[in-house]
């Protein structure tokens, strides 16, 4: 182990390590938007858009997203589609992480009794103060421990974006292998990724806790 | 259209290549799956022990797999632990190697939480009505356990068969890369291969694991009612 040549490369990880916080955080916050919609759409079974969110959901959650990455980025552009590795992972990761978070959100919403909607309708409430007042708050409170763990997935799926030639921890390992310093960028790779997953599964942890406290649908 | 389509598949070996590589794909998958989940039977028995070194054991193998990205550790395994340990593992072992790893943590989490949420009152008025513990288990807990488990045990095997396109990158010869090399060859003369090729494997993919996933949800609501 060259602990000076682990110290020399400490910016470089650190650089790729941003590169793939910014891409995990635009794409799951992407995620969370489009599989709010997708389980509102899902949940209130609007006519004709219910059923292509339900192809959606299916086609997102059976695939794997380095074939999903793979298609987008060297297959779409033979039909004209042409898109920047940035984009085609942000693109990528939402695609797979909005069928999760949907699902995550739609047994969140199911987990709202109907009497809640009753009520809320016959105080006279609107659909969407409906939705934004009484569902959406039951909802996402029973969603956190699948969201959570959707997040965690996502982030840790992240490290395949070396397939599209995006600069980030693997292919910074990648190329440090080539050196022949592989026990190096290893202990780089497994130190780089403790510090951007364990943070955030210690904040779910206490979230969920805060949560439980809450006593929400229970 | 379907001209270079064809040209594309039926040219050469390339479609018995790619079914050489969704064997190995396949292969890789059956393997770690039928092995996680055997091991995860008796790890997350372990995890519902009272000693509290096995737990704090098992506790600690669950989270380190659980935070690690699948990749890390193939390359880890792979790359180090194999010229570490003196051990030369084909691609193909450490690819079986890191998804049994994996996928016995999930299993024994699901093992555990399917023992635990058990209500205590079922043993009890197993007892209370005279039944040997063997008893007990054998018409009691494990089939209750086993229905708590099943879809869980499903979707970690959808799970599982999706994330064995990362062998691509220690070089296992998998529908990916078979898929990647008839890109780069066919690629040449025909512009559309990458969009058929990988279009195709998207498919098969799907193919594999929806009706999976169909099963899951189907027994989920068999059981509920």
């Amino acid at each position: 182990m060259d602990i000076d040549y682990i110290v020399a490369h400490i910016p470089m990880f650190g650089k790729a390590a941003s590169l793939t916080i910014s891409l995990a955080l635009a794409g799951i916050l992407l995620s969370l938007l489009i599989g709010l919609v997708c389980a509102l759409v899902r949940y209130f079974h609007v006519p004709v858009l219910h059923r292509i969110v339900g192809g959606y959901i299916e086609l997102s959650r059976n695939t794997p997203l380095m074939i999903q990455l793979f298609f987008l980025y060297y297959g779409l552009t033979r039909v004209g589609i042409m898109l920047e590795g940035v984009t085609c992972a942000i693109v990528g990761l939402a695609f797979l992480g909005g069928g999760y978070m949907a699902e995550a959100i739609r047994s969140g919403l199911e987990a709202v009794g109907r009497a809640q909607i009753e009520s809320g309708l016959s105080i006279g409430l609107s659909r969407p103060q409906l939705i934004r007042y009484v569902v959406l708050p039951q909802a996402m409170a029973v969603a956190v421990p699948a969201i959570a763990a959707n997040t965690i997935f996502l982030i840790k799926e992240t490290s395949v974006f070396s397939i599209i030639a995006l600069p980030d921890l693997m292919y910074v390992a990648k190329d440090l292998m080539k050196e022949g310093h592989s026990n190096e960028s290893n202990l780089m790779l497994v130190v780089s990724y403790l510090i951007l997953i364990l943070p955030v599964s210690l904040f779910f942890t206490v979230l969920e806790r805060r949560m439980r406290r809450a006593g929400l649908g229970s | 259209m379907l001209d270079s389509v064809a040209s594309i598949f039926l040219s050469g070996r390339n479609m018995s290549r790619l079914m050489e590589g969704l064997a190995v794909t396949l292969e890789i998958s059956v393997i770690s799956v039928v092995l996680s989940m055997l091991l995860g039977i008796f790890v997350g028995l372990a995890m519902t022990s009272r000693n509290r070194l096995v737990l704090a054991g098992t506790r600690i193998y669950l989270e380190i797999i659980r935070v690690m990205p699948i990749l890390v550790l193939l390359f880890l395994f792979y790359y180090s632990l194999s010229k570490i340990w003196g051990i030369n593992l084909s691609a193909m072992s450490v690819a079986i190697l890191v998804f049994t790893l994996w996928g016995t943590a999930e299993m024994a989490d699901l093992v555990r939480g399917a023992i635990t949420s058990m209500p205590r009152h079922q043993r009890e008025s197993g007892r209370a009505i005279g039944l040997t513990e063997s008893q007990i288990n054998r018409y009691i807990i494990i089939p209750q356990a086993v229905r708590r488990l099943l879809p869980g045990v499903i979707n970690l095997t959808t799970r599982m068969i999706k994330t064995t396109p990362f062998v691509f990158f220690i070089n296992v010869p998998d529908l990916v890369k078979v898929g990647q090399q008839i890109v780069e060859i066919t690629g040449m003369r025909n512009a559309m291969a990458s969009f058929w090729v990988y279009g195709l494997i998207f498919l098969i993919y799907f193919i594999i694991c929806y009706p999976i996933s169909c099963f899951s949800v189907y027994l989920e609501r068999k059981w509920e009612s």
